[in-house]
C-alpha cells in the first residue's frame, strides 16, 4: 500500500498564506491525527530576528503575490513528493507586519521513516526561499535613526537550493 | 490588453502596482520591458536591472517567454521570503 493512501489531503489544505499566527501544537496534531502509517514528523519554524546585517530590527513586513505564491508552493510540494516518500505536508507563511520573535513560516512533513521527512522539509524551505514570491521589508534602527529597507536576496540561499539539483 | 503587476521595491520605485498594456507588437517579456522603459528615465533604469524577475500567469519565466492578450505579467525583485 502506498504511503499516500491514508494521507490524501487537498492542495488547499496543504498551503496557507495568512496574517494570523499559528499554533505549532495544533499543526503537529493535524499532521498526526488519524495518521497511522507515518512514524516521523519533522517541523520547521522560521521567526523574526531582532538583528540583520549588524542593525537592530524592530519590525518586519511581508508582501506576497496572491495566486502565484500558492501555485509556486504547490509546485515545490509536488517536487518533494516526487523525490521522497512522504505522507502529509503543511506549509504556512504569514504576511503583513510582524514583530520580533513572531513566527513567519511553518513547514511540516511526515513520513514512515525520518530520512524522507528531514530531507523533504529542508528541500521545501530551500526552494521556498528562492522561488516563492514573498518579499521582506525591515524597519531598523541604525545610529539612532529609524529606516525601512527591502531585504536583498542572498546568494547563499541560491547556492543552498542548487545543492538539491 | 495585457495586465501588468509590480511588487515590493519595484512597485515603490515605479509608484505603480498595476497597469494595462496594449498587446499590439508585444511578443514576449523583453518586448514589454522595452516598451515600459520608454515611460521615463526611472522606468528605463528599473527595467535595465538584470536581477529583475518576471512571471506570466503565475509562473516564473525568462525574457524570451511569449506573451499574449489576456495574460497577467508580473515584474518583481528577487524573492526574500521564509
Amino acid at each position: 500500500m502506498k504511503n499516500q493512501d491514508n494521507n490524501t489531503t487537498s492542495q488547499s489544505a496543504e498551503i496557507s498564506i495568512q496574517t494570523a499566527d499559528y499554533s505549532l501544537a495544533d499543526e503537529v496534531a493535524l499532521l498526526e491525527q488519524g495518521n497511522l502509517t507515518d512514524g516521523a514528523v519533522v517541523t520547521f519554524t522560521g521567526r523574526v530576528r531582532n538583528n540583520n546585517n549588524g542593525n537592530t530590527v524592530t519590525t518586519l513586513t511581508l508582501e506576497h503575490y496572491p495566486g502565484m505564491t500558492e501555485k509556486s508552493l504547490a509546485k515545490i510540494i509536488l517536487q518533494a513528493r516526487e523525490r521522497w516518500n512522504i505522507g502529509r505536508v503543511k506549509v504556512i507563511h504569514r504576511v503583513g507586519e510582524l514583530n520580533i520573535g513572531d513566527q513567519i513560516v511553518f513547514v511540516g512533513v511526515t513520513s514512515k521513516h525520518r530520512q524522507d521527512a528531514f530531507a523533504a522539509n529542508e528541500f521545501i524551505m530551500d526552494y521556498l526561499k528562492i522561488t516563492a514570491p514573498f518579499w521582506k521589508k525591515e524597519r531598523i534602527v541604525s545610529e539612532g535613526q529609524s529606516a525601512e529597507n527591502w531585504l536583498d536576496a542572498k546568494d547563499s540561499d541560491t547556492d543552498k537550493a542548487e545543492l538539491w539539483s | 490588453m495585457i495586465k501588468i503587476v509590480f511588487f515590493a521595491a519595484l512597485r515603490e520605485q515605479l509608484d505603480c502596482a498595476e497597469m494595462s498594456l496594449a498587446s499590439e507588437g508585444v511578443k514576449n517579456i523583453n518586448d514589454i520591458k522595452l516598451k515600459l522603459s520608454d515611460n521615463s528615465e526611472q522606468w528605463q533604469q528599473v527595467f535595465s536591472n538584470a536581477s529583475l524577475l518576471s512571471a506570466v500567469n503565475h509562473d516564473m519565466v525568462d525574457g524570451e517567454h511569449p506573451v499574449k492578450s489576456g495574460d497577467e505579467v508580473a515584474f518583481f525583485p528577487p524573492v526574500t521570503g521564509g
